[in-house]
């Protein structure tokens, strides 16, 4: 009873467009500006380490300094 | 009644999303301008083998496979094959700008309102579509990684032979 | 002297988090020269990056670190004298790329006199959804030795062989970097930090009110808690301005269980021109003070735990940061494919709410202990560095 309820969830979604499946909005072709070098999230690992490491010396807080993706999504 | 619900929902769900290029489907024909401003048309080439590759300026990928590219033009182009270039790019001036660098001897056709990415259902930059004599798409690769121009050219060999 | 434990732990070290989605980093040699100047403190010293891929699949990188601290901080000079020490750090860094996912491994070795410290730090980060989703988690384990130095009537500094203690630190760490449109990154992150064992510096003191002594005040050591569980949670947007430039904005909320609740806000922009590519950036940070920190205790033994470590007092700080990049080539040698050289300078304002410069405490010119002036910190850091790229 409940896979047929959830069958037919599934099935109007479908028919909606709206939740499964998504499509990605930006295409492979459109990531042009993303895959500019001055949008990395990081450019400089080597010196935002050391400035990590600088104001988590003089800091309490520490962490959530992360962030790997964007780019130009090649391959 | 309920299984009739069943079987419904259940067709429904198996059914694909945006019908896309799929290998040994007719490429879609398309109208693009080449550099220069001529016009270019994809079934000019029939019965020819074409592999049309979507690439950009960007892309580090595409760039390090555009030389590969040009020297399996070079091999075979006087043997019923070409090569096409599409840039995928809206603004083609880094295009140009990287090609006076590296030149390539294919043509480059500029789809700058990303029609012909939208009606090949580009989902990979770089993207390959090696399409038959007959005008059939036969080969779609995603991706480049050093090695990958050996599935190119056996594709491109088998193909030449038909 | 020992640095601040936990931020070695914290500190990603040298793309020990794998950088761009779904391919490996360039190689590249990064040699960086940095100060920090401010405080009465001077560290200075290399860095240097070998970064080299391996096949199609591996990528292995190796930095070589050293802080040359020359110290005459407030802490110093109020409770010892001006020293100098040198810390060296080695980190060795394997990335594997697997389709979609990326696998790192990360070990980093950190000695100094009187610190010992290892840490590992592994993490996978995964593309998906059309590559404009990627997740990333991480883990890290830390080991640390802390000594304690003595100075004996020689003069020589050798480890006071009487003290020996360990800290241990865990991380765990979640993030998605999510494209929101072709021209907007966001990036979230959370990470939770626990540490346990010998947390504090064996050197530093805490004051506390008695008249019965000359300034006014007694010294005792300090007594922190034997753990520490933190919680720290940051978004980031970054967007590309049409002109070609890009703007990008982040926060973080911080809160432990030693009581601090920390703010950071940080604005940056980036401008290329050229060959050029400046920045500029501007943070703000606030934090209160620990639950048992006290500029001046009102006696000896107030409270079960006792810090004085300013790290831990309240304050709110402000820096200033600018940069520029200037990429060039070298005609005839194809195998380096750019170079770069890069300058950064941040200046580094930290206002103290409730710790008080201590060294001017005079109670015969009429300044009290516990009336002083609040400290205030003024620095200059340096980052000089070049990038080549093969």
């Amino acid at each position: 009873m409940r896979v047929l309820r959830v069958l037919v969830a599934l099935s109007v979604l479908q028919l909606l467009g709206a939740c499964a499946p998504l499509e990605p909005w930006v295409k492979p072709y459109e990531r042009e500006h993303l895959a500019d070098p001055i949008m990395a999230l990081d450019r400089n690992p080597i010196s935002s380490d050391y400035l990590d490491h600088v104001f988590g010396t003089r800091e309490g807080a520490h962490g959530a300094t992360g962030g790997a993706g964007g780019g130009c999504g090649c391959n | 009644m309920k299984l009739r619900i069943a079987g419904l929902a259940a067709l429904l769900i198996a059914l694909p999303v945006l019908a896309n290029v799929d290998t040994n489907s007719v490429a879609p024909d398309f109208t693009l301008n080449a550099q220069g401003g001529k016009s270019v048309e994809l079934t000019q080439f029939k019965g020819q083998v074409v592999m049309l590759n979507f690439w950009a300026s960007w892309c580090g990928p595409c760039r390090q496979e555009m030389p590969l590219l040009d020297s399996i033009y070079k091999k075979y182009s006087k043997l019923g094959f070409t090569m096409i270039g599409v840039n995928v790019e809206p603004d083609s001036k880094a295009a140009n700008d990287w090609l006076k660098q590296t030149p390539v001897s294919f043509p480059i056709l500029y789809d700058t309102d990303s029609k012909v990415s939208k009606l090949y259902g580009v989902s990979g930059m770089p993207s390959t579509v090696i399409v038959d004599r007959k005008g059939t798409v036969r080969m779609i690769h995603h991706g480049y990684k050093p090695g990958d121009e050996e599935e190119y050219l056996s594709s491109i060999r088998s193909l030449m032979r038909e | 002297m020992t640095l601040r434990i936990a931020a070695l732990l914290a500190c990603t070290a040298l793309g020990s988090l794998p950088g761009a989605a779904g391919v490996l980093p360039e190689d590249e040699l990064d040699a960086m020269y940095h100060r920090y100047d401010g405080g009465g403190v001077v560290v200075q010293g290399p860095s240097v990056l070998i970064r080299k891929k391996i096949g199609d699949n591996f990528s292995v990188s190796y930095n070589y670190y050293t802080d040359m601290i020359s110290s005459a901080s407030i802490d110093v000079l109020l409770s010892a004298s001006p020293y100098k020490e040198t810390r060296v750090q080695h980190s060795a860094s394997i990335e594997y790329l697997h389709n979609k996912t990326t696998y790192s491994a990360t070990f980093i070795h950190s000695r100094e006199p009187d610190y010992i410290a290892n840490t590992s730090i592994f993490s996978l980060s995964q593309d998906m959804f059309g590559d404009l989703t990627t997740v990333t988690m991480s883990y890290s384990r830390g080991w640390d030795q802390v000594f304690r130095d003595i100075k004996l009537s020689d003069g020589a500094i050798v480890n006071d062989p009487t003290f020996a203690q360990r800290a241990d630190h865990r991380t765990y760490g979640v993030g998605i970097t999510q494209i929101l449109t072709r021209n907007l990154i966001l990036s979230l992150n959370y990470q939770a930090l626990t540490d346990q064992g010998y947390l504090q510096s064996p050197y530093r003191e805490v004051l506390y009110l008695d008249p019965t002594q000359p300034k006014g005040y007694g010294t005792a050591s300090q007594v922190y808690p034997g753990t520490h569980t933190s919680n720290a949670a940051a978004v980031e947007l970054k967007y590309y301005l049409p002109y070609r430039a890009a703007l990008d904005g982040s926060y973080r909320y911080y809160t432990d269980t030693w009581g601090i609740v920390a703010h950071t806000l940080q604005l940056g922009y980036t401008q290329p021109w050229k060959h050029w590519i400046f920045d500029g950036s501007v943070r703000y940070y606030k934090q209160n003070a620990a639950s048992f920190f006290s500029d001046l205790f009102p006696r000896a033994d107030a409270q079960n735990f006792m810090a004085r470590d300013r790290e831990l007092a309240a304050f709110t700080s402000y820096t200033l940061g600018v940069g520029a990049a200037y990429d060039f080539q070298i005609p005839r040698v194809p195998w380096i494919q750019k170079n770069t050289l890069n300058l950064r300078y941040n200046h580094l304002m930290i206002d103290y709410s409730d710790y008080r410069n201590a060294l001017l405490i005079n109670p015969q010119a009429g300044v009290f202990a516990g009336e002083e002036p609040l400290y205030r910190l003024d620095a200059n850091i340096i980052q000089l560095f070049y990038s080549l790229y093969f």
